[in-house]
């Protein structure tokens, strides 16, 4: 499922990237993209490349919702429940993804790195609303019924991915 | 500009701060300090100005024509929810903490007359780590000034701890939240000089001396390092940097320790072996330069930050462990009671020095106990001495008798010095007074001086602070700098500015320095090699086996022979 960690790729990513320290949100941003979450062992070859300490990078981590210690599932899916979402009933399509992926409150990733569920506080897409993402794609004015259609079809592309 | 109604010229002063302390105005702060970066978090130095903003002043840039007001009703009442609000979060078990006495926040708590906190106390109590030899962390404490991550990033570049996460989860931590024995920090302590209240302190080994003393099965010895005796004195009166070594003897003898030593004599023996090392090293051309290897913190440095450069470190062992080496050869293999061996250090560090395999001989630390100049602080206070009373006092023999070489050991430059003098072709009084202006006294981070020494230029590096250290190592790497010898001291300024030495503002510990140069006048012998116990030492004790006591191999030093003899 594309979480085998390889340092030879980290490496490649590591020195395609600007070497300023400023840059360093950035360049954890193309690492992020790249294996959806900061895995632990980039601090070490990072803060060598950038002459930054393994402390600050964590201090920027940390520092920012949106960068995850944590590996993702392979898909993200993003709630907004920003205002917007949130009046046009964002938390039944969140309640309705939960049950079907039987994942419970307060736990974020299934445990076979499968899936993902976060809320976010506003996608900038309140034309949309309720609206979610996976793995960065806008599926707009969502309900219950239409959250169990698209986790269906995930989960069979899920199967068809792992043959 | 105006402060206060009084005109004030602006020069080169990098924020509105430093010129209202011009001004004969000193407000609080607790995260400003001169030698670090400014962060403008404390939020407790700020001014009104004359359209009624309210300014950190240690964020603010002088402007001509500014007017700023320090001291109005406004500002006193802001100033007070501040540090109201920093205390709310603060475990104020004061009685029971150790910089109890030495703490900003617990100052101006007093000052500010606060008797009560309307906020509630909504930390979180992360765990205390106790992990590290050398130092605590208890973020029960922390006001998030930030100090130690500055100190730790900018002077020191060992970069082991930042702030992490953030609002009401903000914490300072190591990545990950390991604990700091586990993670790069090399105990130099530097972070625990500067924590403005008691969320980093050193380590207190203080009942483990009692212990031993207490025990009539023991023979407890100690040694007292050059830099003590010019920090403990301020803590009982004396003035900046005088030398109070006779008085710490008599009271280390009156705390009832059987044998009182000094390290300088042993840092004659590190003079010694380290010139001889360096000689040898410079007839066979390897490994060079050769960088000192006294500084517990700067080993450490080595092995977490430069590991590739540990063959070039000096395999001498510090003197402190050159004096336990010795100790250890001359008390603990005759029949008796139990050798027990506590020195006396201005340095944090020390502890872990002390604790690692390589001095530990049958099961045994060469070096039992490590206490800090503020810990022997303490135990005179907690023993009832009155420091008045004592008479100064020599050491005991028969390691007493030791050179100026070795008393400046203590201050940067103070190794290049003794390693000079012992090198110098010339061995008369008026070439040693002279070796004083080549270059290596002075407080500045980073020295560099040539001499030549039997036809051959020598280029000598001093620099203390690791930040400077690392610099230079870079410079070297890239073949910028080239030197024949560099002397390494982890804290700026060496050993006298120590994290284990009682805390003092940076322009009062110069004269720290100048009292170890005071103190070398005072010796009679200048050179390490005419230190008559020498001879003694060398043909007796330690004859064939100077290489076994004095010498040491580091996990990085392997697979590089040594070629000191």
């Amino acid at each position: 499922m594309n979480q085998i960690f390889d340092p030879i790729e980290l490496d490649e990513i590591v020195k395609s990237q600007s070497t300023d320290p400023s840059a360093v949100i950035s360049v954890l941003q193309t690492i992020q993209e790249k294996y959806r979450y900061i895995p632990r062992e980039v601090f070490r070859p990072l803060s060598l490349k950038m002459g930054i300490s393994e402390a600050r990078i964590y201090s920027v981590v940390t520092f920012y919702e949106n960068f995850s210690l944590d590996p993702k599932g392979h898909f993200v899916i993003k709630i907004c429940d920003g205002t917007a979402c949130h009046v046009r009933k964002s938390m039944p399509n969140l309640e309705r993804l939960r049950k079907e992926l039987d994942l419970p409150e307060g736990k974020v990733t299934k445990d076979d790195l499968s899936f993902s569920v976060e809320t976010v506080s506003c996608l900038g897409a309140c034309g949309l609303a309720p609206v979610l993402t996976v793995n960065d794609k806008v599926y707009p004015a969502m309900t219950p019924d239409k959250v169990s259609d698209l986790v269906a079809k995930l989960k069979e592309e899920l199967a068809n991915e792992t043959h | 500009m105006t402060i206060d109604g009084q005109t004030v010229e602006i020069e080169n002063e990098r924020n509105v701060l430093e010129l209202i302390r011009k001004a004969g105005i000193v407000l609080p702060t607790f995260c400003y300090h001169s030698e670090l970066s400014i962060h403008g978090g404390c939020r407790m130095c700020i001014v009104e100005d004359d359209r009624g903003s309210l300014i950190p002043s240690c964020s603010e840039e002088p402007r001509n024509g500014m007017i700023i007001h320090t001291n109005t009703r406004r500002v006193r009442r802001y100033r007070r929810n501040i540090l109201e609000l920093l205390l709310a979060n603060h475990s104020r078990d004061c009685t029971i903490c150790f910089n109890s006495g030495n703490c900003r926040l617990q100052e101006l708590a007093r000052s500010f007359n606060i008797s009560s906190i309307r906020f509630m106390n909504t930390a979180h109590s992360p765990h205390m780590d106790h992990s590290s030899k050398c130092i605590s962390k208890d973020p029960n404490r922390c006001i998030l000034c930030g100090d130690c991550v500055r100190i730790c990033n900018e002077v020191q570049n060992v970069g082991a701890i930042d702030f992490a996460h953030r609002g009401s989860d903000m914490h300072i931590s190591t990545p990950f939240g390991v604990p700091l024995a586990e993670s790069v920090c090399v105990g130099c302590g530097q972070c625990a000089a500067v924590c403005p209240t008691g969320a980093i302190i050193v380590k207190n080994d203080i009942n483990k001396v009692w212990r031993a003393l207490d025990n009539q099965e023991t023979f407890v010895t100690v040694q007292v390092a050059p830099a003590v005796r010019v920090a403990l004195g301020q803590e009982f009166g004396l003035g900046d940097g005088e030398n109070s070594i006779g008085y710490i003897v008599a009271a280390l003898h009156r705390l009832g320790f059987d044998k009182v030593f000094d390290t300088s004599t042993s840092a004659d023996l590190t003079v010694i072996e380290e010139s001889r090392e360096f000689v040898q090293r410079l007839q066979s051309w390897h490994d060079m330069p050769l960088f000192t290897s006294c500084c517990p913190a700067w080993i450490n440095y080595v092995e977490k930050h430069y590991p590739e450069i540990m063959p070039h470190v000096s395999t001498c062992r510090s003197p402190m462990q050159m004096f336990a080496s010795v100790l250890a050869d001359e008390y603990r293999k005759v029949p008796g009671k139990r050798h027990v061996h506590v020195a006396i250090m201005p340095c944090t560090a020390k502890k872990f020095e002390a604790a690692r395999d390589e001095f530990v001989t049958d099961g045994q630390p060469n070096v039992d106990f490590v206490l800090t100049t503020q810990e022997l602080v303490q135990m005179i206070r907690q023993s009832g001495i009155l420091w008045e009373d004592l008479e100064p006092e020599g050491v005991d023999n028969p390691f007493s008798v030791y050179t100026g070489a070795a008393v400046i050991f203590g201050v940067t430059g103070g190794v290049t010095e003794a390693v000079l003098r012992e090198l110098a072709d010339d061995h008369g009084p008026t070439a040693l007074k002279k070796l004083a202006f080549v270059g290596v006294r002075g407080q500045d981070g980073l020295k560099e001086t040539k001499i030549t020494v039997g036809g051959k230029e020598l280029s000598i590096a001093v620099v203390s602070g690791l930040g400077n250290a690392s610099a230079l190592i870079e410079d070297l790497k890239s073949g910028v700098r080239k030197y024949h010898f560099v002397e390494v001291m982890a804290c700026p300024g060496g050993c006298v500015c120590g994290a284990g030495q009682p805390v003092v503002p940076l322009s009062h510990r110069a004269a720290r320095g100048k009292g170890l140069y005071s103190a070398d006048l005072l010796t009679s012998i200048k050179r390490s090699e005419d230190n008559p116990l020498m001879a003694t030492l060398y043909d007796g004790l330690l004859k064939g086996r100077n290489h076994d006591l004095l010498h040491v191999h580091y996990p990085g030093h392997k697979g590089h022979h040594n070629h000191a003899a």
